[in-house]
């Protein structure tokens, strides 16, 4: 224990931390940029600076550890001035662009600008001029906005072991950019979007189709469907001023019905689709002896980081389509069919909390006839921005339901949401279909949570059954890399690209804390232990689709319609 | 490609399992052999290193000795030692950039130039001075530059010719 001395009043901390977590612990707040949580600090931006008394210099706060007797100032004039400087020296070569921006209201260096009082420009740099880079199907790079903090940098090497990107040049000419001056889209980045979720500028940012959904939208020769993402409902609200954590399902379906789109799907039951196709495959693979582990192969970021870093382990990702690629491709049979629509007059839109469903929905392999299953992904951020822009506003609108047959989704399908929800649900149906009869306690609790690896054992008719759960592709690497070093007491892994999973992807709303999106994590669990369907065997509709167009799981048309391939990549 | 992947072997076998800070070296002795970093070779160094291209570009494009294309038919270096500093060698680089168009590190899209910016040459008595293909060109001003590049064009040209 230390106690140190923080604008004149004693606080608690522990020897060796630094000295931001005791001011953030104590509720004093001081601006940092280039500081994430939980990751190594840099200091590079030097914005969260204090004194301490007998440093000559300023010191900073995110990378300085705590000494007992240490005193700090953290709001002395001259900690203030030096933080207005430091933004005003990155606004001196920024573009003086809000107006125009999307970040525009929801950009960190704005605030600041604003927060430390900056009203005039008081140092002219020569604009940076640099080219937009819009190669990608998922992300949009504009290096002119970039303030080079290195998060984006960061995270993409640090939690998802990618490195995509880096530091290129030197000096005044430095940028954040993937190697050899080329686009993004031929780097090893694997779309993720989690670079943009750590972005304090509109440096990054997803590649929009609101435009192509618009347009769609005011065709008359079109029938536009929706679909929305299982982890879309509980962050939605956050966008229109709701606590986190609000489901907001049935004002979402409102919404979207008012923007025409014609007949509104949960994606929640196409989860289910596919833990009756996942867990039959692995059944299947563990009485047939095929290859094990098996990973789940719902997560399109993950799927790409295994085609370009482990393509040896491919034939271990389930074929299984993602519940997005398996809706997509029933409602341009099956529904078409049964509505009388042309397939070619039918835009599939789905709402996703990922910018990799983007690059996934494009993938040559998903689709037929040279028709895309799915024709536009709007992210969460996305819909939200087309809700304002038709003056929607959640809190007022009523509660819909969502269409059948495709709006029936069981809670299983819904916890698909979170790290650890694929893996509970597919357990759920895996026992039933081994045995016959219900888990006991359907909770399987040691799956669930935050940790970025969660392992468990349980025993299916007599069956030890080691499973994995790993979110962060940080995370994965370890795994499949014990794998490729020869263990060979797992089974079945679930993993997730992004932390926590789907309720924290690289789509959904920005500028929240780690609480924010525990509480996304907990609505999706609170609606498990609400509602009383939780398993995807009892989703009658599902049942209904066997019998009437698919047949059997893992069946020939299940093999056509919701079952894929992967393909190596070679990418610098 | 092939036959530079081939140049490169000896060289990461010397450096296998040497860390990140075996880079620097490994990227001079690479690009001593080759002539510069092409994207095959920092593709390749980034399999063998198990090191991400994008660190390896990074880092090789923070310091100003490295190239990341050919060099020229005529490798022309501009001293920037404080002599020559002082007799105005900032211009003479100016003009070059001007009369080729490139910047230094690149090479013009004849594949004739390429432009280096070198510590000093210990050639300070004929400040400024350049050396195009190894030959020196002392006591430089603006003017003279774009009559010495003409001079190579035509060499070039009649080299073709004959
Ligand atoms: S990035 Fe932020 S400060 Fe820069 S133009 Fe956009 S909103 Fe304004
Ligand atoms: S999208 Fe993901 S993989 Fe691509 S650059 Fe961003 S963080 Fe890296
Ligand atoms: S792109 Fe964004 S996160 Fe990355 S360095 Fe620039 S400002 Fe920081
Ligand atoms: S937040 Fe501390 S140096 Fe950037």
């Amino acid at each position: 224990m230390a106690a140190i001395e923080i604008n004149g009043r004693i606080a608690e901390a522990t020897e060796g931390e630094t000295i931001l977590t005791v001011l953030r612990r104590i509720g004093v707040r001081v601006p940092t940029l280039c500081h994430i949580d939980g990751l190594t600090p840099t200091g590079a931006c030097r914005l969260c600076v204090v004194e301490v008394e007998g440093m000559p210099g300023l010191v900073p706060s995110c990378a300085y550890p705590v000494r007992d007797g240490m005193k700090v100032q953290t709001h002395s004039p001259r900690a203030v001035r030096a933080r207005k400087t430091i933004i005003e020296l990155l606004l001196a070569d920024h573009p003086d662009d809000c107006l125009y921006c999307e970040r525009n209201g929801c950009c960190q260096l704005q605030d600041l600008a604003e927060e430390l009082g900056v009203r005039k420009r008081r140092y002219a740099g020569g604009h940076r001029r640099a080219n937009l880079d819009i190669s990608s199907p998922s992300i949009v790079r504009n290096p002119e906005k970039c303030i080079l903090c290195g998060r984006c940098v960061r995270v993409c090497e640090e939690v998802q072991a990618v490195s995509a990107i880096d530091f290129v040049g030197r000096g005044c000419r430095t940028q954040v950019a993937p190697p050899f001056g080329e686009g993004i889209n031929v780097s090893s980045c694997i779309n993720c979007g989690q670079c943009i979720v750590a972005c304090p500028t509109g440096a990054l940012r997803e590649q929009s189709d609101i435009k192509k959904v618009s347009d769609a939208l005011s065709n008359p020769a079109l029938t536009v469907v929706v679909q929305h993402a299982p982890s879309v409902s509980v962050t939605i609200g956050e966008e229109f001023g709701l606590k986190p954590g609000t489901d907001a399902v049935g004002v979402l379906t409102t919404a979207l019905r008012r923007l025409g789109f014609k007949y509104v799907f949960d994606t929640g039951f196409s989860a289910d689709l596919t833990i009756m196709e996942e867990g039959s495959e692995l059944i299947h693979r563990i009485k047939h002896g095929g290859k094990l582990p098996m990973f789940t192969s719902c997560s399109p970021g993950w799927v790409k980081f295994v085609e370009t870093f482990y393509p040896d382990l491919m034939g271990n990702v389930s074929s299984c389509k993602s519940p997005q690629q398996m809706m997509g491709a029933i409602i341009k049979t099956f529904f078409a069919e049964r509505e009388k629509i042309d397939p070619k007059k039918i835009f599939s839109v789905s709402i996703m909390p990922c910018t990799a469903k983007k690059f996934e929905a494009g993938r040559p392999e998903m689709g037929r006839d040279g028709l895309a299953d799915i024709d536009a992904v709007l992210t969460t951020r996305e819909l939200a921005r087309l809700i304002r822009l038709r003056g929607l506003d959640l809190n007022t609108l009523e509660s819909d339901e969502a269409d059948t047959p495709f709006g029936e989704r069981t809670t299983a399908g819904k916890i698909f949401g979170a790290s650890g929800g694929v893996m509970e649900a597919a357990l759920r149906s895996a026992y039933y279909l081994l045995t016959g009869a219900e888990m006991e306690d359907l909770n399987i609790k040691n799956v669930r949570g935050f940790d970025g690896i969660k392992e468990a054992r349980l025993n299916i008719n007599g069956i030890d059954v080691g499973v994995a759960v790993v979110s962060g592709l940080g995370n994965a690497r370890k795994l499949l890399d014990e794998i490729r070093a020869g263990r060979d007491d797992l089974h079945f892994i679930e993993v997730m690209t992004c932390p926590g999973g789907c309720i924290n992807g690289g789509g959904q709303p920005l500028k929240v804390d780690q609480e924010a999106v525990k509480a996304r994590m907990r609505a999706l669990y609170k609606i498990d232990r609400e509602e009383a369907l939780r398993t995807s065997h009892s989703n009658a509709s599902i049942k209904r689709l066997y019998d009437e167009f698919l047949g059997e799981p893992l069946g020939e048309k299940s093999h056509h319609l919701l079952h894929t391939h992967y393909v190596e990549r070679d990418v610098v | 490609m092939n036959v530079e992947i081939k140049q490169l072997e000896p060289i990461l076998k010397k450096y296998e399992g040497g860390g990140r800070d075996q880079l620097i070296p490994l990227l001079q002795e690479v690009q001593n052999t080759v002539g510069y970093l092409s994207r095959e070779s920092i593709t390749c160094i980034s399999r063998k290193m198990n090191l991400p291209a994008s660190k390896i570009y990074g880092v090789a494009t923070f310091y100003n000795q490295f190239r990341f294309t050919p060099q020229g038919k005529y490798h022309v270096q501009v001293c920037r030692g404080t002599a020559c500093h002082v007799k105005g060698s900032a211009a003479i680089l100016e003009a070059l950039q001007k009369e080729l168009g490139v910047n230094p590190g690149q090479t013009t899209r004849d594949g004739l130039f390429s432009l280096e910016v070198v510590a000093c040459i210990g050639a300070c008595g004929l400040a400024p001075v350049i050396t195009v293909d190894g030959e020196f060109h002392a006591r430089l001003t603006p003017e003279l530059v774009g009559e010495i590049i003409e001079t190579y064009r035509r060499k070039a040209a009649e080299n073709v010719k004959a």
